[in-house]
């Protein structure tokens, strides 16, 4: 029997960063008191009109070219109606015909280790529109409450074309759009309060043949739920295909809490939203001159930057793409990399990627709270390099530096005496000293056990409190066997 | 781009017919869109005054356009933009004071579960 062909496409929307509303004077922070940030505007009270904010139009500018897309010269603003208490025009200022941005395309990285491959989504469109306010349905004696807060909240609503083929890469994309938005700082990417909500379309084809019937999954707010509606969905369709029932086109909810997709409305009762130019609004014209200062003003993109790492530090493509995968990360590797020298390029690599962030990750913190700052990881490498740490030792200063015992990696090596052991003489009157004291394992290494080796030099580095070379221990220990 | 009205055109003719007539049918769900209610009376005078606009849209769409650049706005003017900056100060206690019904600071409206 033939397999079925998983087809996802994913609508992204998008919180811009800005302090105002998209076509208010009204402040856009969370978690203020309920309506305390709906001005007359976002009310829709009689009388008002929309004005455009340009920090809104100048993410999308931004975003737009950060993806490579076209951005409209001119683009036209339309209203979205239907009828909802927290909408309270009867309309979502939107666009539709003529979006500030089309095409595009965003490169992913799929998977982890030997199963690890890149990949490329196309971007259909992203364009501007504003956010509605929040329904609160429980508790008000058999009425629903209206929080317009959040209502004029600028959003940019990124559309891809149906180009992932597994939940993996469906959270691959997300991911790799979160990092670029947050990149860009066009949004400040925090899920959980809803900077960040992905819809995905899921439907089912055998290989070869045209698009199945979608369904809708809307309001994902984390990864993780996105990959778990996005599994439970498949394995639902692929049933009922098998079953001999034929898909129908639906917007579907899903449920954390039960793991479920269960269907909100089907085509039949689906919303026609009649969009037209919104007469309010007057074509927004943006100009060569804007687009060549946002695009001056853009960061170094993250594709750039790892393909810099590559070819300046000489990182595998693994190691640049991990450091490149937010701007904390690679500022702070660029930093460390700054004090340890570039000749340390690799190793501060990883004590980047495995050390601080096996610390960070431990105690949950951001890259940009990590109490060991980047001039300290760079003068600890360099401490490294010139051989007055060794890495067992070096390990001991980073929890030294970590846990605030000194602000200074050479304070530390002083204070703790940690400096390593490399006069010769001194690693030599040690061995000696372990020779005599282990008569036995002596033999037994000359009798061909290479494991007593291992035990000596186990030995010498305990008589040495872990600070003598250990290549040089190595190497003189054999030399005195021989 | 298209001129306005013929996006409302193109929601209000679906699949009509040359002669344009509307179905009792269909002009009951345009005004349930627009969640208006319509007696069947008024919704013959609705039909009639549709078609009337059908016919205008007939007018204007036999109008050779080739070559003209489709407009989104009678002038040729562009959308004016304000810097992000907050200008707007919290009025809730005033706005609410005209609202039916509040209670910890939202506004209180029929029930609404989709």
């Amino acid at each position: 029997m033939n397999s079925w062909e998983i087809i996802i496409g994913i609508e992204t929307h998008v919180q811009l960063a800005t302090v105002s509303k998209i076509f208010s004077g009204a402040p856009t922070m969370f978690g203020a008191e309920p309506n305390t940030q709906a001005c007359a505007v976002d009310l829709a009270l009689p009388g008002v009109l929309p004005v455009l904010n340009k920090k809104a139009v100048e993410c999308a500018i931004r975003f737009g070219l950060a993806i490579g897309a076209d951005v409209a010269r001119r683009s036209v603003f339309a209203r979205k109606n239907y009828f909802y208490p927290d909408l309270p025009k009867g309309y979502q200022i939107s666009q539709f015909e003529l979006p500030v941005v089309s095409g595009g395309q965003l490169a992913i990285a799929v998977g982890q280790g030997d199963q690890a491959y890149e990949k490329t989504v196309r971007l259909t469109r992203a364009h501007l529109e504003e956010d509605a306010g929040k329904s609160l349905h429980e508790d008000f004696h058999g009425k629903s409450g209206i929080d317009l807060n959040r209502a004029g909240t600028p959003l940019l609503e990124i559309v891809s074309e149906p180009d992932m083929r597994s939940s993996d890469e469906a959270v691959a994309y997300a991911k790799a759009l979160h990092a670029l938005v947050r990149w860009i700082g066009i949004c400040d990417g925090n899920m959980q309060e809803g900077s960040f909500r992905c819809d995905a379309n899921v439907s089912m084809r055998r290989p070869g043949q045209p698009l199945g019937t979608r369904r809708e999954i809307k309001n994902l707010n984390s990864f993780r739920f996105l990959k778990e509606a996005i599994d439970y969905e498949v394995r639902w369709q692929i049933n009922e295909l098998e079953e001999g029932r034929p898909i129908v086109q639906a917007t579907v909810l899903f449920d954390p809490g039960s793991g479920v997709t269960r269907t909100m409305r089907t085509k039949e009762d689906a919303h026609d939203y009649r969009y037209f130019p919104d007469p309010d609004l007057l074509p927004l014209v943006i100009g060569e001159d804007w687009i060549a200062q946002v695009q001056a003003a853009l960061p170094e993109l993250p594709g750039a930057k790892k393909a810099r790492f590559m070819s300046e530090y000489g990182l595998s493509a693994y190691d640049a793409a991990t450091l490149t995968a937010g701007l904390e990360m690679a500022d702070f590797y660029e930093a460390v990399v700054a004090v340890a020298g570039k000749a340390q390029a690799k190793p501060c690599a990883n004590w980047v990627m495995v050390d601080l962030a096996a610390r960070l990750n431990k105690e949950d913190r951001e890259i940009g709270a990590s109490p060991v700052n980047p001039a300290q990881l760079g003068s600890l490498v360099a401490r490294i390099a010139d051989q007055t740490l060794s890495n067992n030792i070096a390990k001991k200063v980073f929890e030294a530096l970590w846990n605030g015992e000194g602000t200074s990696v050479d304070d530390i090596i002083e204070v703790q005496g940690l400096k390593q052991i490399t006069d010769s003489g001194a690693i030599e009157a040690l061995i000696d000293a372990v020779l005599a004291a282990n008569v036995a394992m002596v033999s037994e290494f000359k009798a061909g056990k290479e494991k007593a080796f291992n035990a000596l030099v186990g030995q010498v580095m305990k008589a040495a409190k872990g600070k003598a070379n250990p290549q040089q221990v190595n190497e003189l220990l054999r030399q005195k066997l021989q | 781009m298209i001129p306005y009205i013929a996006f409302n055109f193109k929601v209000l003719c679906v699949a009509q017919p040359s002669d344009m007539s509307l179905t009792q049918e269909q002009i009951q769900r345009i005004a349930h869109l627009a969640r208006i209610a319509l007696s069947d009376e008024e919704a013959m005078a609705t039909r009639d005054q549709l078609e009337g606009i059908f016919g205008l849209i007939e007018e204007m769409q036999a109008v050779d356009t080739t070559g003209v650049e489709p407009m989104a706005h009678a002038q040729e003017v562009r959308q004016r933009l304000r810097a992000d900056l907050v200008s707007e100060t919290d009025q809730r206690d005033l706005f609410q004071a005209i609202a039916p019904e509040v209670e910890d600071g939202l506004y209180l409206v029929p029930k609404v579960i989709e």
